[in-house]
């Protein structure tokens, strides 16, 4: 049915983030594809050729996109983090929007989906082994509910992954993505003085932007399903990226830290949920061995490279 | 030697002239650390901060416990292997007398990586700290992933069993987990197996069971001078025997009660160990 020489048409929702950007850019110069946007959001100043439907998820227009049967994979970008929503609309967008486009894929044969899931899924916790595999428990929405429309994606589309053997379904969880990007992780890294607790100095993975956007690329080839870690270049103390960035920490005792962030946030000070706190007290890194052993990957960027990543102009 | 009539005094001059100039530097820069760029393994282990941590336990190591150790040519001088340890003391300086004497006595040093409890990662500064000295939470993946990498594996089987043991039950070894038998068969890793002397005295302690529950704690240890609790242990001379290395084989996913019988192996070896080493020495402190 497929013919070789079609070109192929891919369907990439949160295309308007600055993410979302980098990977349709990377798969339009690569691979050349067709290249199709699902986003609530306006994508202004797009290329000419990338087709953008500013809809919903959940709405009929969502569907039509899938509807004539051409579209060649879906890749998910599109989690919905923003942590000033209130909870319920944001389980309604995040669960109800995955669990249609899933229906949508089966129905019009997609035969390619790619999950840009976290590492993050299994949670900082004290008593974490010091790497998680893909067989660990996905425990980070027990002590964040914050956290649980993400664990809760993971979840629906692992349960796809093994319902649809005729899709071919991978999902990636990255450690931390750095880059000139807005996500937790670089935002944190790109304030002067950024908070750190007291006493705290857990080891930090992170990955380099491009290298995510590589492993996306990767995922694309037909014959590639299943879950993988993908863990970046190395293992170093949350101090030590900051001392490379030049950033100098504001140490915080843990038991006022909280209240202290709780107020910034409720302020508007800050855009850290409470829950992120963790993020810089516990260990939560993952053994990136099976995607390198099965799917060849491996991170092109150095640890000082990924590190020097968040200050690149966006 | 012990001989009755020497004064304290003439024992006390006597012990310090004996006291080596060990190379700390030296040794520490001749570790095997699996460092990147920034100077760290994948657990935290940084050169200098165990060079810090090893300035100081070498003075506990040598001045404060005076600690002699026999067998050290035992110690493989690289590869995988398990040392497994009787556990007693109530807090574990011994898992540090050993460390320092794996650093300090054989020719080529070694990093002892030893397996710290569940909650030291939610305790401010020992959280980072002991991930800096080489400590690593003791889950068994984190020590397959360590053997794998040919290091050196700190065990107490008697684990929590054998460090809040009561004084009157010093030198008789608590029942050993299976863990580090499971580990060993697995990884194909030589035990070494090694007896302390001097630990089980350095806190002579009754465990106060009601005050435990109370806490929350799983032992509550008092002692009969203050401050009560035993924070500072007594200068209790340490003697360190390192047996031949043991090489299990078997299938790790046997029965429990075969890895029992297996785990009951080592813990004989090692009380065989303690009671020739309880014969040979002439007294607690010196």
């Amino acid at each position: 049915m497929t013919d070789a020489r079609r070109i192929r048409k891919v369907v990439i929702t949160g295309i308007s983030g600055r993410f979302g950007r980098i990977v349709a850019r990377r798969i339009h110069h690569e691979l050349d594809w067709q290249i199709v946007g699902l986003d609530r959001r306006a994508m202004p100043g797009r290329p000419k050729d990338i087709e953008h439907h500013q809809v919903d998820l959940r709405s009929k227009k969502a569907r039509d996109v899938f509807r004539a049967g051409d579209v060649d994979a879906l890749i998910h970008l599109g989690v919905m983090h923003d942590p000033r929503a209130r909870p319920a609309e944001l389980y309604s967008w995040n669960i109800a929007g995955t669990t249609k486009l899933l229906d949508y894929c089966l129905a019009y044969r997609v035969p390619k989906v790619v999950l840009l899931s976290s590492a993050n899924v299994y949670g900082p916790r004290p008593d974490n082994p010091q790497f998680l595999t893909e067989n660990a428990p996905l425990l980070a929405s027990q002590r964040f509910p914050q956290m649980r429309d993400l664990v809760e994606i993971d979840h629906l589309v692992s349960t796809f992954l093994w319902r649809a053997q005729q899709v071919e379904t991978v999902i990636l969880r990255p450690v931390h993505i750095v880059g000139p990007i807005h996500n937790a992780p670089s935002n944190y890294l790109r304030i002067a003085r950024p908070p750190a607790l007291l006493g705290f100095d857990p080891m930090v993975q992170l990955i380099h932007y491009q290298d995510v956007a590589d492993a996306i690329v990767t995922a694309l080839v037909p014959g590639r399903r299943g879950i993988y870690n993908l863990a970046g270049p190395g293992e170093v103390p949350l101090s030590a990226v900051l001392a490379e960035l030049g950033r100098v920490p504001v140490q915080i005792p843990h038991p006022v830290a909280k209240p202290i962030l709780q107020l910034a946030f409720r302020l508007g000070i800050s855009s850290f949920p409470v829950a992120e706190l963790d993020f810089i007290r516990y260990v939560c890194m993952v053994d990136g061995r099976r995607a390198s052993a099965e799917l060849g990957f491996r991170p092109r960027f150095g640890l000082r490279d990924t590190i020097h990543a968040v200050d690149e102009p966006g | 030697m012990h001989t009755r009539g020497v004064s304290l005094l003439d024992r006390w001059r006597q012990l310090r002239g004996v006291v080596p100039d060990d190379d700390v530097a030296g040794r520490a820069h001749d570790l095997v650390i699996r460092g990147n760029e920034f100077g760290f393994d994948e657990f935290g282990l940084s050169r200098s901060s165990f060079r810090g941590v090893m300035t100081v336990s070498r003075w506990l190591y040598r001045n404060y416990f005076r600690a002699a150790a026999f067998g050290v040519e035992n110690i493989p001088t690289s590869g995988r292997v398990i040392l497994v340890s009787n556990h007693a003391g109530q807090l574990p300086w011994d898992g540090l007398v050993i460390a320092a004497a794996c650093f300090l006595e054989p020719a080529q040093p070694r990093v002892v990586r030893s397996m710290v409890e569940y909650f030291v990662p939610a305790v401010p500064f020992a959280s980072y700290l002991f991930a800096r000295w080489g400590q690593i939470i003791g889950t068994p993946e984190n020590c397959r992933r360590l053997l794998a990498a040919e290091e050196c594996v700190l065990v107490f089987p008697e684990g929590a069993r054998g460090i809040s043991k009561s004084f009157a039950r010093r030198y008789q070894l608590a029942e050993f987990g299976t863990g580090f038998m499971r580990l060993a068969l697995e990884m194909r890793a030589p035990i070494v197996p090694i007896a302390v002397i001097g630990a089980e005295e350095q806190a002579p302690a009754i465990n106060v069971k009601s005050l435990a529950r109370l806490v929350g704690a799983p032992s509550f240890p008092v002692v009969p001078y203050p401050p009560f609790f035993p924070i500072v242990p007594l200068p209790v001379k340490y003697r360190l025997y390192f047996g031949e290395p043991i090489w299990m084989t078997g299938d790790p996913d046997d029965d429990e009660e075969v890895l029992e019988d297996k785990a009951r192996t080592v813990k004989a070896r090692i009380q065989a160990m303690v009671q020739h080493g309880l014969r040979e020495r002439a007294h607690v402190f010196w």
